[in-house]
């Protein structure tokens, strides 16, 4: 293996410039105009060619280079400890995710373990792909097993963003490695003021950013996203890793 | 306390455990609740039972006060090769092992190879352990398919370390305890594994901890992870272990206590008398559900115990490292374990905890005794003990899974203390349980349909295992009332949730 060179970094939050083959360039101080937001055609989340997110970018009426990130669509809500056997129970887990087909089927059985009390399915049967592209959850989101599988399957289905309480710290790694799914803090009890179809906006921001619900029209300030920032900014741990020179360049 | 000399935190010694001991309360004051990067508010000091009797002074391990770490961060700071670190530092640090089993092996090695090219080699082909150990006894084509991925790349990269399930002299088990039971668990390393249970290992005194497919292909090409310095909650159990209480009695108390989020990116280190008494597989229970509380990694501090279990299974040069005495901690949490009695996790979460006595109205239909968790030898000892105490037979289906090989061979060959020269299995099928299974990791999280004793109907079940959340050993509307191997044994003798008293002296 070649000789690579590892600088010891501390983690600091990077100014990115505006990377033109990127849709999504560093968050800057925006603010939004939620009602007056053109919609954009169907636009994937990260560079992984299997994505297909369901996700509207909202932007303001200043140019595109200097947008935050924004998701709209509708949610799906669930409750405080909602485990990785609930997001995509074991007996799936044959299924691997590097694997394409696999990858896909994985999305479908997306939050099939929750119990039937949840009456909304978050996939419907026989459907591989969710109309909720956001989820809103309480506390300890995620928890549970480390299986890379959890957000995966989320992503596969459709789903752009979780907007938690809290999140257990191997799913929160997961997303983050992966760009699944953006895992994102919130500090109140969204879940409980959130109906499932409800259609609401993330915005990402600097220093956070905000939730929308247009149903009700209540707001919510977002958590910012902390030492991961420049990770899911980059694209990955092994995009960030390139581009802080951990490791060479994909060939 | 000052201490006379410097020592960096690489020197290297193998520690009478006395001159480190943990025994004995710390008296000089920790700061109570120092948050580290905000969060919610950390848990105060708890002063479970009674208060403390002895004043014993700890020897600070190295120099000044200001460099004082502990345990986990000195791990960190030795893998990052950095001389001192603090928490919520984030760094690379290099990886001694990589463990992989037949759930995330394949789609790990389809990570790095993606990201390091078709013909990339792992960084190091002694470091990489791969041990099949989930869905290994299924007709699942695709399950078998990935036993043959792993087989695959390990032939392909040369891997020292891949117990394969075609021979059974190469086959081992579920992978914690096989980490164990082959010697890969050294104190002062850095484990991580694809597999949440990765930090049962931290029962070594070593860094250990669970990480997703992504993550471990690039740890596979590089040998590196970056990763944050947790702080630490100090868990200091203390007094005699009472002859019904186990070790999964001990983490289901404290679990029960600061609950499934409370130790979410800390590190939680376990010490005391208490912990000081326990065996190494008791260790491992301890550490091994430390993710059920949401915690990072578990440490148990490295001793004699620990040296005498390394003695014939690694001759690789380790390397102890011990949280110094005026090391900060987050939190920290007194026992006096002589006062705690058997504890269950009722569903659906292992915080939620229960006096086992208070549960003798709930009717089970079956008891499990398996996983990383309660079916290892020292498990399956226990359970025996209960079973000759009583002398009777079980009243529901007992499924017994021995976690690897070994320990299905201690079940057929190890004398049970004084049942007159029997083995754990002939006092088993005494008693009327299911004969042990082919070892691995069962029903524990449910699996392929086919999985021996998996729950496909919504029954209540005893288990030894470690997650209770709805769905987890199959049917959705099953009741898993997590338990330590002495009320699982209590609880199948009875048909209802038993406290192990009802038999135990």
């Amino acid at each position: 293996m070649a000789a690579v060179s590892f600088p010891s970094t501390t983690f600091a939050p990077q100014s990115t410039k505006p990377n033109p083959k990127s849709v999504f360039p560093s968050p800057s101080n925006l603010s939004f105009s939620s009602r007056s937001c053109p919609s954009f055609p169907l636009t994937p989340l990260r560079c992984s060619p299997l994505r297909r997110a369901a996700i509207t970018v909202a932007c303001a009426s200043a140019d595109v280079s200097s947008s935050a990130k924004a998701f709209r669509g509708l949610c799906y809500v669930v409750g405080d400890n909602i485990d990785t056997d609930q997001i995509i129970p074991a007996e799936h887990l044959t299924l691997v995710p590097s694997n394409p087909s696999e990858y896909e089927k994985l999305g479908s059985f997306a939050l099939c373990g929750l119990p039937s009390s949840y009456t909304t399915r978050f996939v419907v049967p026989d459907a591989t792909k969710t109309e909720y592209s956001i989820i809103i959850g309480g506390a300890n989101f995620g928890c549970g097993s480390s299986r890379e599988h959890a957000p995966v399957a989320l992503g596969a289905a459709g789903a752009v963003a979780v907007v938690a309480e809290s999140y257990a710290r191997i799913f929160f790694r997961n997303s983050v490695a992966t760009g699944e799914v953006y895992p994102i803090e919130v500090e109140d009890r969204v879940c409980e003021e959130c109906q499932t179809g409800d259609e609401v906006s993330v915005l990402l921001e600097e220093g956070g950013g905000r939730l929308i619900n247009h149903r009700t029209g209540k707001e919510w300030k977002l958590k910012p996203i902390g030492d991961a920032g420049p990770v899911i900014e980059a694209g990955g741990i092994f995009a960030y890793a390139r581009k802080t020179g951990m490791i060479p360049s994909a060939a | 306390m000052a201490a006379s000399t410097t020592i960096s935190p690489s020197t290297s010694f193998v520690a009478n455990k006395n001159e480190l001991g943990f025994s004995g309360f710390v008296t000089s004051r920790l700061p109570s609740a120092k948050r580290f990067g905000g969060g919610k508010p950390g848990r105060k000091v708890v002063a479970v039972m009674a208060p403390p009797q002895k004043a014993e002074r700890m020897p600070a391990t190295t120099g000044s006060v200001k460099n004082a770490m502990t345990m986990t961060e000195k791990i960190f700071a030795k893998a990052s090769e950095k001389p001192k670190l603090s928490p919520g530092e984030n760094v690379w640090v290099n990886v001694d092992v990589l463990m992989t089993h037949d759930v995330c092996g394949p789609g790990s090695f389809g990570i790095f190879k993606k990201e390091f090219g078709q013909n990339a080699k792992v960084w190091d082909r002694e470091k990489v352990v791969v041990i099949p150990d989930h869905y290994i006894f299924t007709a699942d084509e695709r399950a078998n398919r990935n036993v043959d991925i792993l087989r695959d790349f390990c032939k392909e990269q040369n891997i020292k370390y891949f117990y394969d399930i075609t021979d059974l002299s190469d086959f081992k088990g579920v992978c914690h305890v096989a980490l164990a039971q082959e010697g890969h668990c050294r104190p002062g390393e850095v484990l991580l594994g694809t597999d949440s249970h990765t930090c049962t290992a931290g029962a070594f005194g070593q860094f250990a901890t669970g990480i997703g497919n992504t993550d471990a292909g690039f740890v596979l090409g590089t040998g590196k992870l970056l990763l944050k310095v947790p702080p630490t909650l100090r868990f200091v159990l203390d007094g005699e272990m009472p002859n019904h209480l186990l070790a999964k009695d001990l983490i289901l108390q404290i679990i029960g206590e600061i609950s499934v989020a409370g130790a979410t990116y800390k590190s939680m280190e376990f010490v005391g008398s208490t912990v000081e008494s326990l065996n190494m597989e008791e260790r491992m229970t301890l550490c091994n559900m430390v993710v059920e509380a949401g915690g990072k990694n578990g440490v148990v501090p490295a001793d004699a115990t620990t040296f005498e279990y390394l003695k014939d299974k690694t001759t690789k040069r380790y390397e102890p490292l011990y949280s110094d005495g005026s090391a900060r901690f987050l939190s920290e949490y007194r026992f006096d374990v002589s006062k705690l009695e058997p504890l269950v996790a009722k569903p659906h979460s292992p915080d939620n905890r229960a006096l086992a006595r208070e549960c003798k109205d709930v009717k089970i239909d079956r008891v499990y005794i398996g996983s990383c968790t309660g079916g290892k030898a020292e498990d399956f000892l226990a359970a025996a003990k209960v079973f000759l105490a009583s002398g009777k037979k079980v009243k529901v289906p007992t499924f017994l899974v021995p976690a690897t090989q070994k320990v299905w061979l201690d079940l057929y060959t190890l004398p049970v203390p004084g049942s007159g020269g029997k083995t754990c299995s002939q006092i088993f099928e005494e008693a009327g349980c299911d004969p042990p299974a082919s070892p691995g990791c069962g029903a524990c999280l449910g699996g392929p349909k086919d999985t021996y004793a998996r729950m496909n109907d919504a029954k209540v079940c005893v288990s030894t295992t470690n997650r209770n959340f709805p769905g987890r050993m199959g049917h959705k509307e099953g009741q898993i009332y997590l338990a330590s191997p002495y009320t699982a044994v209590a609880s199948a003798l009875t048909g209802y949730v038993t406290d192990p008293r009802e038999f135990l002296q």
